[in-house]
Order: C-alpha cells, then sequence, then structure tokens
C-alpha cells in the first residue's frame, strides 16, 4: 500500500470532480433520448405487417447484441464518412446518439411488457366506449402501462450512468477522461482512477437502493402486474 | 461506398481479431460463473465476515463502471500493491468477469431462496444433511431458475469483451481502429463490418438464451 500518495489524491480530486457535470449531464442526455426513442420501437414493432415487424424485431437485436463501444465509434468516426446523409457531429451529441440509441432497444422492451400487462378488458371496454385509437392511447393505456414500469425504468437510470464514461473514448471530458489527463500528465493512474470509482459507487449505490425502495412501493401499489415486471428487472447490462 | 473489393480486403485483417475476442469471452464466461456461484453461497453463508465481505464485493462492482475497473485493474493495481497481472490479457478476463460474477451472484442467491421453504423441509425430514439437501434438492431445482438471466448475461458479456481492445488487446475492435486511421473514408465499411462480426458471435448466444429459456419453463406448473 506503500504507494498510495494522499497529495495525489487531494490533488487530483478538485480535477476530477470538474467531469461530474458533464458525466451527469450525459447521463440525463442519453436517458431521455432512450425514453423517447424507446416509443419509436414499440410502436414500430406494433405495426401488424408480418415482414416490417420480423425486420423491426432484429433490427432491435442487432442494436442490442452489438457493443455499444463500436455504434459509437460508428457515429463518431464513421457516419461523417457516410455519402449523402452523413455529418459529423462533436462527441456529446455523438454519445447522446450512440448511448441513447443502444439504450432505446432495452426500454422499447420495458414499455412493451408494460402494454402486454394492461388487462385485455381495458382495451375492449375503451372500444366498447366508442374512444378514439389516439384517446385509447393516450387517456386509457399508456397511462396504466408506464406507472408500474417505472422502477425498471429508473434501473436503467442507473445502468446507463455506469456505460456513460464509455463516451471518454471518444473524447467527452467527463470524470474517466479527466482522471485519465491528469494519468498521463503527473503518470499517476492510482489515485484518479481510485476517484473515480468512488465517484461512481458514491453516486449510483444509493440511487439503486432508492429504486429499490420505489420498487416495493409500486409493487404494493400496482399488486400483481409489477411484480411480474420486477422479476426480470433484477439484471442489468 | 460498400464494395466488394473493400469488404474482401477489410475482411481478412478483422479475422485476425476474433481469435482474441473468442478467447477473453470464454475466459470470462468461465471465470464469470465461477465468480457468481461462490459468491452466491458465500452470500448465503452463516459466516458473517464471509457474507458482509462478500456483500461489499459485490456492491462495488455492480456500483461502479465495467471500464473504471478495467482501467483500474490495468493501470491502478500494479502500482497500489505491486500485483502485475502478468498480462492485458487477465487483467481484461479479470475486470469482465468480477463485474458479472458480481451480477450474476444476485441471480444465484435470488433463485436459491426463491425455492419454496417446503423443499427444505421435506429434505430436513428425509434425513438429508445440509450439503445433501443443497446438492440433491435445492440447487437442481434453483439452477433452472438462473438459466434464462444467465443466458442474458452472456450476450452483455460479448459486448463487454470490446472493451479490451482499449487496454491494447488486439481484438476485432483494435483491428477495425487500425483499418480506420489507415483510411478514414473506410469507416462505414470497417464498424458495419466490426458490428456485423459481434452480431455473428452473438447469434449462437440469442439462440442459446432462447432454448434456456425454454428448458427453464419446461415441465413447471404455473402458479
Amino acid at each position: 500500500m506503500n504507494n498510495w500518495n494522499w497529495d495525489t489524491f487531494f490533488e487530483a480530486f478538485p480535477l476530477v470532480l470538474e467531469g461530474i457535470w458533464i458525466t451527469i449531464g450525459l447521463t440525463v442526455a442519453c436517458y431521455l433520448f432512450a425514453l423517447l426513442f424507446g416509443f419509436v420501437w414499440t410502436f414500430l414493432r406494433r405495426i401488424p405487417i408480418k415482414p416490417i415487424n420480423w425486420l423491426v424485431t432484429w433490427v432491435m437485436e442487432f442494436i442490442r447484441s452489438t457493443p455499444p463501444l463500436v455504434q459509437l465509434f460508428f457515429i463518431f468516426y464513421a457516419w461523417p464518412m457516410v455519402p449523402v446523409v452523413g455529418f459529423a457531429m462533436d462527441p456529446f451529441t455523438s454519445a447522446v446518439l450512440g448511448l441513447g440509441l443502444h439504450f432505446s432497444t432495452y426500454i422499447g422492451e420495458v414499455y412493451r411488457s408494460g402494454i402486454d400487462a394492461v388487462d385485455k378488458g381495458q382495451w375492449e371496454a375503451s372500444t366498447a366506449l366508442n374512444f378514439s385509437t389516439r384517446q385509447k392511447w393516450t387517456k386509457i393505456i399508456i397511462p396504466q402501462a408506464i406507472p408500474p414500469t417505472i422502477p425498471m425504468l429508473g434501473n436503467y437510470l442507473i445502468i446507463m450512468f455506469k456505460e456513460v464514461p464509455l463516451a471518454s473514448t471518444i473524447g467527452v471530458v467527463g470524470i474517466l477522461q479527466m482522471a485519465n489527463n491528469y494519468g498521463a500528465q503527473n503518470w499517476a493512474y492510482l489515485e484518479p482512477l481510485t476517484i473515480v470509482a468512488i465517484l461512481f459507487l458514491i453516486l449510483s449505490y444509493p440511487s439503486a437502493i432508492l429504486i429499490k425502495k420505489l420498487e416495493v412501493k409500486m409493487n404494493t401499489r400496482f399488486d400483481k402486474k409489477a411484480v411480474v415486471n420486477s422479476s426480470s428487472s433484477k439484471g442489468a447490462v | 461506398m460498400i464494395t466488394i473489393s473493400a469488404i474482401s480486403e477489410i475482411f481478412p485483417v478483422l479475422m485476425q481479431g476474433i481469435k482474441i475476442t473468442v478467447t477473453v469471452l470464454l475466459a470470462s464466461i468461465v471465470c464469470g460463473y465461477l465468480f457468481a456461484f461462490i459468491a452466491g453461497f458465500c452470500r448465503l453463508s452463516n459466516n458473517v465476515i464471509l457474507r458482509k465481505f462478500t456483500g461489499l464485493y459485490v456492491e462495488v462492482f455492480r456500483g461502479t463502471s465495467l471500464i473504471v475497473q478495467l482501467f483500474w485493474l490495468y493501470y491502478a493495481l500494479p502500482i497500489l500493491f505491486g500485483i502485475d497481472l502478468g498480462s492485458d490479457f487477465w487483467a481484461g478476463v479479470l475486470a469482465i468477469s468480477l463485474n458479472y460474477g458480481a451480477y450474476m451472484s444476485e441471480i444465484v442467491r435470488g433463485s436459491i431462496l426463491s425455492v419454496s421453504k417446503g423443499q427444505t423441509e421435506a429434505a430436513t425430514a428425509l434425513n438429508m444433511s445440509s450439503f445433501q439437501r443443497m446438492r440433491l434438492v435445492i440447487f437442481p431445482q434453483a439452477v433452472r431458475m438462473m438459466l434464462p438471466e444467465f443466458g442474458n448475461y452472456l450476450i452483455q458479456m460479448l459486448k463487454a469483451t470490446s472493451l479490451v481492445s482499449l487496454i491494447g488487446m488486439t481484438d476485432i475492435l483494435y483491428y477495425g481502429d487500425i483499418l480506420r486511421s489507415s483510411n478514414l473514408s473506410q469507416a462505414p465499411t470497417v464498424y458495419l463490418l466490426v458490428l456485423v462480426f459481434y452480431f455473428i458471435l452473438a447469434l449462437p448466444l440469442i439462440f442459446l438464451t432462447r432454448k434456456m429459456e425454454s428448458i427453464s419453463k419446461k415441465g413447471v406448473a404455473s402458479e
């Protein structure tokens, strides 16, 4: 342990901490993008045309089972080179698109599980009451489908927070990149990297406990349906 | 842009990286499951110290990012304890397997706990020792519950192997990056092919996961 240097630790701490707002900001931006784009996947999957349905399912599977790191590189390095549609983006925007798109496929599945859990009688009742398709969705289905999935969505927020440092590879200067910069300048990686780990732990552990509490609360409120959801929310990315 | 000649030029270069990606994946899967079972059982042990210690391990590794753990094991661990993991290979495998082992240990623990209490009581009534109880009664039922989630983590681990290129291992992504830096206009073809490579590697895992899901459902009375 004699290689641990507290002076370096205290010198590096404020510098690394400077990156925290970028890290948090990027997490929130990616998350919002994923929440919105998740709806797109959910509705694309509901198109009742076989080939389209099949295509959407496999595109989602493709995005989900390939590494987000490669997707980030694709968007940042390759997209500007694509003829006609390609354009260059700054690292932050690329990260929002890359990570947001990756996680939107997961979020889309969460929405789907919520919608599937809505009782069939609710659909029938809204048809019987002569609701338009729009009213059916906005007044009946979505208000019942989304709240039970909130703990799962919360889990994904924490998961995304932990994936965001991937963006340091394309030059988004969050806490990890700050630590790497400090390490490269002073040839001291131990303390700054430990600081990064501590910061992640400090932020994600309490949020995880909060989500667990929320889950228990939601389970009692939405009884059965939410229990089904929570059993599959144990896993993380 | 995507021409046959470009693909035939890129393809063999990326193929060189497959070996590293697959080796890292297989080693991570073996070590990951090993850590998962060890940690899962330790968290259920009667020994308080053992339980708390594994609890700490699980929370630390679940609470921080894999990429941070990887860098820490690669750059910081050798400085701190003078432990040199010998190669970047073990730094990569250890980071991935410790991280996913921590996640999967929760599945092991949860599955064992959710085996009905009556099973333990019945096994006790049959005069089984606690080891027999676990081996013959509880564990076989718990494993079946673990299967679907374990399958999902196989794909997660495959995706995680792409990170080892960041510590200089020559996997698929590493060769992709080299190709890109030598010819920038080829980047779309290169990364698309890298994605396709990973997807082809993921396909058997996707089907395996579905298989595991159906095994775990088969012959179980739904409550």
